[in-house]
């Protein structure tokens, strides 16, 4: 087993391993949001109309249901 | 310890987070406000308010003193956490829940899941699960949060316990999600700096990163034999193939946990809250590094407490604890931290504790009020919000009442027990709503039975740990287990149940009729 290689003070593979591992996933994580940054904010206005739109239908309902 | 000193500094703490919760009632003025904040959160309040939510004491001290126990295997956990529960779940589910949320206009994760595939039984079944489900991790959150007041405060657990749960109760019942959030993210950033502290201490105690694993890699021997017989082979290795913790740690902690994250309905909603995928993209960047400085440091930590109990005390850090592993960490903090620190800790863990609690009972409460109620009664508006409020305070009772029967060492397994129900349970219905339109409303409503059904008579009749406890098994068969033979009594529930329920939610869905191609255009309208 000298062959195995020791990483960290850690000798098992499968540990030291999945310790550099969380730090990639982290800054996988991190690439994304950098590069994705600004994107995706199209639909908003659309989606904003629509919601005031179901807004109004809600409260309607409600004041029919509360009978105010 | 200055009692007064630290008293004020809880109470400066509280101030703040019932001012969040004021707030977030002043800001709420109708349905949508109370259950998805409005849909308008700022990606740093929502990312944080997910992470705050992901993670709380249980992960912390439950599981943390778990790596105590069994040593840094528990990082595969840290791993999935971060690239399955916030990459994964951002990035493939997140922005088409908060898409389909929206074009379908729902505000709980059993609404989208119930409106996607058009049945009330969807909805108000799930929000059953959840009512009935939850209690038990929202329990040993409070147990989790009341046992550190205990070691660190001197207060008896059970008035502890009590406090706790009134100050929660007060901004959820009032400030509903916005409420929720808004604390979440101040909580959130205090667990950032609070576990930061941590591990830099930690580490420079111990002589640095390779010091410190080189010292725990060299205590191998000392590994007690009754842990050796499950697998356990040292700290720093992974324990034997096959072996009974070798199962639990891969089915039950990486594979239950790690997955079950994806189909929180807790969590799920947070992706409603915002208003585009932008805001998503950017939560990415925070979650993934919030995660990485919650288990990835208690888990390192939790296993580095083995060097420093056997330098100062000369023994590891279980039987410091007394075997009782929920009680490593808050030992640990108390003997090699500053006492500075044991205040900044306590103070990080109860907003831990706060953070996940407070979602837990929200859910529950909405599961009630709009899920069960609503769908059953199917009256909208005013009612329903009374109901959620009424079902949030029977949810807190009963977590309480809980918090008081359950035993020791019931932490992580009760976390366990509730991410692996969902994933059955949700995760094949949840997946192909998003991303398969064959799937057919029988075909959902097959995979959410067969998910829950298996996943229950699995604990009660054959996972040995929840199984021989219950005690229901013998009561009806007259014998512990229906199964003996080893792995079967320490195979995770998810491990059977999750796969069950995905053949069942396809093959269903494959020989009955397909939704209408309006009720799909509709569900899926603005999505590639």
């Amino acid at each position: 087993m000298g062959l195995v290689l020791s990483m960290l003070g850690i000798w098992d593979p499968w540990i030291w391993g999945v310790y550099i591992l969380c730090i990639l996933s982290a800054l996988l994580c991190v690439i994304y949001g950098i590069i994705n940054w600004n994107k995706g904010g199209e639909e908003e206005a659309q989606e904003i109309i629509e919601e005031a739109a179901w807004e109004m239908k809600e409260e309607e309902m409600e004041e029919k249901e509360l009978g105010l | 310890m200055n009692l007064l000193l630290f008293n004020v500094i809880i109470l400066i703490y509280l101030l703040i987070t019932l001012y969040l919760g004021y707030r977030g009632w002043k800001g709420t003025k109708d349905t949508e406000g109370y259950l998805v904040a409005g849909r308008k959160a700022h990606p740093y309040i929502m990312a944080m308010s997910y992470g705050a939510t992901f993670i709380s004491t249980s992960a912390i001290v439950g599981f943390g003193g778990n790596a105590g126990l069994f040593g840094m295997g528990l990082l595969w956990l840290t791993f999935f956490n971060i690239f399955v529960g916030i990459f994964i779940a951002f990035v493939l589910y997140g922005r088409r829940t908060r898409k389909m949320g929206h074009n379908l206009n729902a505000m709980t994760f059993p609404e989208l899941l119930g409106k996607r595939f058009d049945s009330r039984f969807i909805q108000y079944f799930s929000g059953l699960v959840i009512f009935l489900g939850m209690p038990l991790y929202a329990s040993v959150v409070l147990i989790g949060a009341a046992r550190f007041m205990e070691t660190t405060l001197a207060i008896d657990f059970d008035v502890a316990l009590l406090i706790y749960s009134v100050i929660i109760a007060a901004y959820v019942v009032w400030g509903g999600l916005r409420g929720v959030m808004y604390t979440d993210a101040f909580q959130g950033t205090i667990m950032f700096f609070g576990m930061a502290f941590l591990l830099i201490m930690t580490y420079s105690h111990l002589g640095g990163i390779t010091a410190a694993h080189q010292a725990l890699t060299e205590m191998a021997h000392l590994v007690p034999e009754n842990l050796a017989k499950m697998g356990h082979v040292g700290w720093t290795a992974m324990p034997i193939l096959g072996s009974s913790w070798w199962w639990t740690l891969v089915s039950t902690i990486v594979l239950g946990v790690g997955i079950g994250v994806l189909a929180m309905p807790q969590l799920a909603v947070r992706f409603m809250t915002v208003k585009s995928s932008r805001e998503l993209h950017r939560g990415t960047l925070i979650g993934g590094v919030f995660i990485l400085f919650m288990t990835g440091v208690a888990f390192t930590v939790g296993a580095l407490s083995n060097v420093f109990f056997y330098q100062t005390q000369g023994d590891i850090a279980i039987n410091v604890a007394k075997g009782n592993a929920d009680s490593i960490i808050p030992i640990y903090i108390n003997a090699a931290m500053p006492e500075w620190f044991v205040y900044i800790f306590m103070l990080t863990l109860l907003a831990a504790a706060m953070s996940t609690s407070s979602s837990q009972f929200h859910t529950q409460g909405s599961a009630i009020g709009r899920d069960i109620y609503e769908t059953i009664s199917q009256k909208k508006g005013g009612s329903s919000i009374m109901v959620t409020r009424a079902g949030i305070i029977v949810a807190m009772i009963v977590a309480v009442t809980l918090g008081y029967i359950l035993p020791d060492n019931i932490i992580a397994r009760g976390t366990a027990v509730f991410f692996g129900l969902c994933a059955s349970a949700f995760l094949p219905m949840y997946t192909t709503a998003l991303y398969w339109k064959r799937t057919t409303k029988a075909g959902a409503i097959a995979g959410l039975l067969t998910g829950t059904f298996v996943t229950v008579f699995w604990y009660l009749f054959i996972h040995k740990a929840e199984a021989v406890p219950l005690g229901i098994s013998k009561m009806l068969l007259g014998r512990d287990l229906l199964l003996t033979d080893m792995p079967w009594p320490v195979v995770d529930p998810i491990v059977v149940a999750l796969p069950l329920a995905m053949l069942a939610t396809v093959a269903v869905s494959l020989i009955t009729k397909r939704m209408s191609k309006e009720h799909l255009d509709n569900c899926f309208r603005g999505m590639k």
